[in-house]
This record gives C-alpha cells, structure tokens and sequence, in this order.
C-alpha cells in the first residue's frame, strides 16, 4: 500500500457554506473525493447542487470553510493566496464555461502568458504553443484577438491556455456550457484525446452526454456525493446500446 | 420491421440480403441491425399476408434466390403506415413501476435503484456519445437516429434527479 503513489487529488470532509444576501446555504456539506492519476472523473448533478463550488474548492479558487485538499499527497491546508496562484500554474490547469481569456491579449499571447509566468523561457512558451495550437486545429488563429473567434474555438484557445505548463489535474467547469452542440462535440473529443494520452480530469458539468465521456461519474446533490460509479460504456447485459436502437416488431 | 422492410422494397423487387444491406446503408454499419435469418421470417410473414409476392429465381451455380416485390396491399399499408402519426407510450415504464412499488415489498430501496438506473443509463449514453462523436461520421440520417436516443436519455436521466428530489 505504502509504494501507491499519492492520489494527484485527495479531498476530506470539505465543507462550504455562501453567505449571501438571504439564509446562509451550504453548498458542499462533506465531500471525501479522491482522484488517481490518469482518471477521467465527472461530477454531474442539477443546478445548485454545489458542484462548481466543489470544483472551486478543488483548484484553490476558494477555501472550505472545514476539510483538507491534498495535492500529490501534500497538504493544502496552510496555503496562502499566491501559493494556490503558483499550483494553479504549474500543478492544476482550469477551464470556464467562459472561457476567460485576455480580450486584449492575442490567442498566442493568451496561451504563452502562464508558460511565461511560470518563469518558462520565452523561446520554449512560443514552441509550447505552436504545438498546442496546431494540435487544437487552431495554428491560423494565433495572432487573432479572442473576440474574432467562435465559442468553441476559444473554448479550444483556453483548453491550450490551461495545459501550456502541463499540469498534473485538469478542472474543467461547465466547459461547453456556452457552446452549441458542435462546439460540445468538439470538447468531448478534445478531453477524451486528452485523457487517452494519460492527462487527468475533473469535469463539472450539468451534461449528461459530456458526463459520460468520462470513466468515472460522480453524481452530486445538494452538496453531497450520491453516488460514484465506473462507466464501461455496455450497460447491463441485453439492455445497453442495442434495445435503445433496435428496430422493433 | 415489417413496414420498414415494405418500405424498402416501394423502391424496387429485391431479395432478403439486398434488404439487409439496404438497411445497413440507410443506418450506418455501427447500428445494431436485424440479422438475415430475422429479416427473412418477416418476409415470410408479409407474403403470408398478401402485403409482398415472392418469386424463386434460378441462379446458375447456386441454390434459387427469391426475389419479393410489393402487392397493392403492400402499398396500401404502406400509405396508412404514412398517414398515421407515430404514437408511442410515455407512461408505460418498468422502471417507474420499480421505483413505484419497491417500498411496498421492502426487498428494494429506492434511492439505490435509482442510482443503479441512472448507471445504466449513463453506460447506454456513453456508447450513444461514442457513436455520434465518431470521427468519419458522414450519414447523417443515422446521426439523427443516435440523437435522438441521446435526447430521450437526457429526459430519463432529468427525470430520475426529479425522483431523487422528490424522494430523498
């Protein structure tokens, strides 16, 4: 047991409560989650079910009001501000429904800045991106302003902007929550190519269809994990894929 | 499969494993299709019934083939199949009836057989997903198809998070 490696996630008894404007709501009530290197995890559940909470809490974006989150086996629990700034660099890469980039930044500078940031030399970030580019259909793009560009396409930019430093964990948040269905099917292939090549993902979203690109769903309601379950893509026997096309009588 | 099967032959006689490929072509390889031996029965049956007329061909090396073409009965079903609006049951659902008497016999609960539904439907998805996002896809008939199937899932699965919340 002792020679498994540490989990790229590890969270225990996260707790969360906003305190708005009405009744404080607790949006994550003790959530235990652990992610192995090279899984594909979804978190899916209805709206205001905590779940992009939970993914916020996961990359440092906020702090639990209880719990711990341990990154590679290290405890975040004494990290400051610009501490998680420096893991959201190197260790995490995140994705928005939207997108967030640099409206007056171009798609190159968009993509390098993190690689730059990340003290990584100004030759090595443009080679990081021209790759990453070409390898997301986007080369011709590079010196466009994001403002030029389609949904899916800067959907695509930022998916390049998050993995430029090659992070462990990739959290992606409702990622094709502003896109059309093409733009929807473009993600899904995107992190399933991703994933194939042994990156590791947390997706949130609402999809069910984006959901079940993944190897692992985790359902989630009113803060709380309902239920965790593999997917192997058959289905029960004789119930799958077959009964759902079949042509009757 | 039986209007299907009429359908394909309005365009022309044919024999059973033309009607195969024909469905293979219209569908797509990847789909689940009927098999010869299944196609062939319901051949036999709509001859029975007067809806198609068969007839032996002599082939030179092999055994006879027979070739069907569509009766005017054939046609005429055909028409009525066309005219009819499909209607299909949303009520009937072995699942619901499940979910529905399970607290009754205290052999199941119900949130455990929602979440084991909601598995078994995100596996189906999960192949569904793999079809439509198959690189190559170029038939769009059979991309509505599996779309169709997709958005039917979705509604399933919304409806069990009503279940959950209604009953958790």
């Amino acid at each position: 047991m002792s020679d498994t490696p540490a989990p790229v996630l590890r969270a225990e008894g996260l707790v969360k409560t906003h305190h708005g404007e009405g009744a404080p709501v607790q949006a994550v009530r003790g959530v235990d989650l652990s992610v192995r290197q090279g899984e594909f995890v979804a978190v899916t559940g209805p709206s205001g079910a905590g779940k992009s909470t939970l993914l916020h809490l996961l990359g440092g974006l906020q702090r639990p009001d209880s719990g711990s989150i341990h990154l590679d086996g290290a405890c975040t629990d004494a990290y400051s501000e610009a501490r998680w700034a420096i893991e959201r660099r190197r260790r995490i890469g995140i994705v928005f429904q939207f997108f967030n980039l640099v409206s007056n930044l171009t798609v190159a500078d968009n993509v390098e800045l993190p690689a730059l940031l990340a003290g990584t030399s100004a030759k090595r970030a443009r080679a990081e991106r021209e790759s990453l580019l070409a390898e997301l259909g986007l080369e011709n793009k590079a010196r466009s302003m994001p403002g030029e560009l389609s949904g899916g396409e800067q959907q695509r930019v930022a998916l390049a902007r998050a993995l430029v430093n090659h992070p462990g964990l990739l959290l992606a948040d409702e990622p094709a929550g502003s896109l059309d269905s093409k733009g929807t099917r473009e993600v899904m292939r995107l992190l399933t190519r991703f994933h194939q090549r042994g990156q590791t993902i947390v997706l949130v979203t609402h999809d069910a269809r984006l959901a079940s690109t993944a190897d692992r769903v985790i359902s989630f309601y009113d803060g709380r994990i309902a239920d965790d379950a593999e997917l192997d893509g058959t289905g029960s026997p004789g119930t799958g894929i077959s009964s759902v096309l079949e042509l009757k009588d | 499969m039986r209007l299907p099967l009429l359908a394909l032959l309005a365009h022309g006689p044919a024999h059973g494993y033309e009607l195969k490929q024909d469905l293979e072509q219209l569908l797509g390889p990847e789909y689940p299709q009927p098999n010869v031996g299944q196609i062939y029965v319901t051949l036999g049956r709509l001859e029975k019934s007067g809806l198609i007329e068969g007839e032996d061909v002599a082939q030179s090396s092999r055994p006879n083939k027979k070739v069907y073409r569509l009766t005017d009965a054939g046609r005429e079903a055909l028409q009525v199949w066309f005219e009819e609006t499909s209607v299909e049951s949303r009520v009937r659902d072995d699942f619901f009836m499940k979910l529905a008497l399970a607290p009754r016999t205290g052999l199941a609960d119900q949130i455990s057989l929602i979440n084991k539904q909601r598995r078994q439907y995100l596996n189906t998805m999960r192949s569904l997903s793999k079809l439509a996002t198959a690189e190559n896809r170029d038939n769009p008939i059979a991309n509505l198809l599996v779309e169709g199937a997709i958005l039917h899932l979705q509604a399933d699965l919304d409806w069990l998070e009503r279940c959950q919340e209604e009953l958790e």
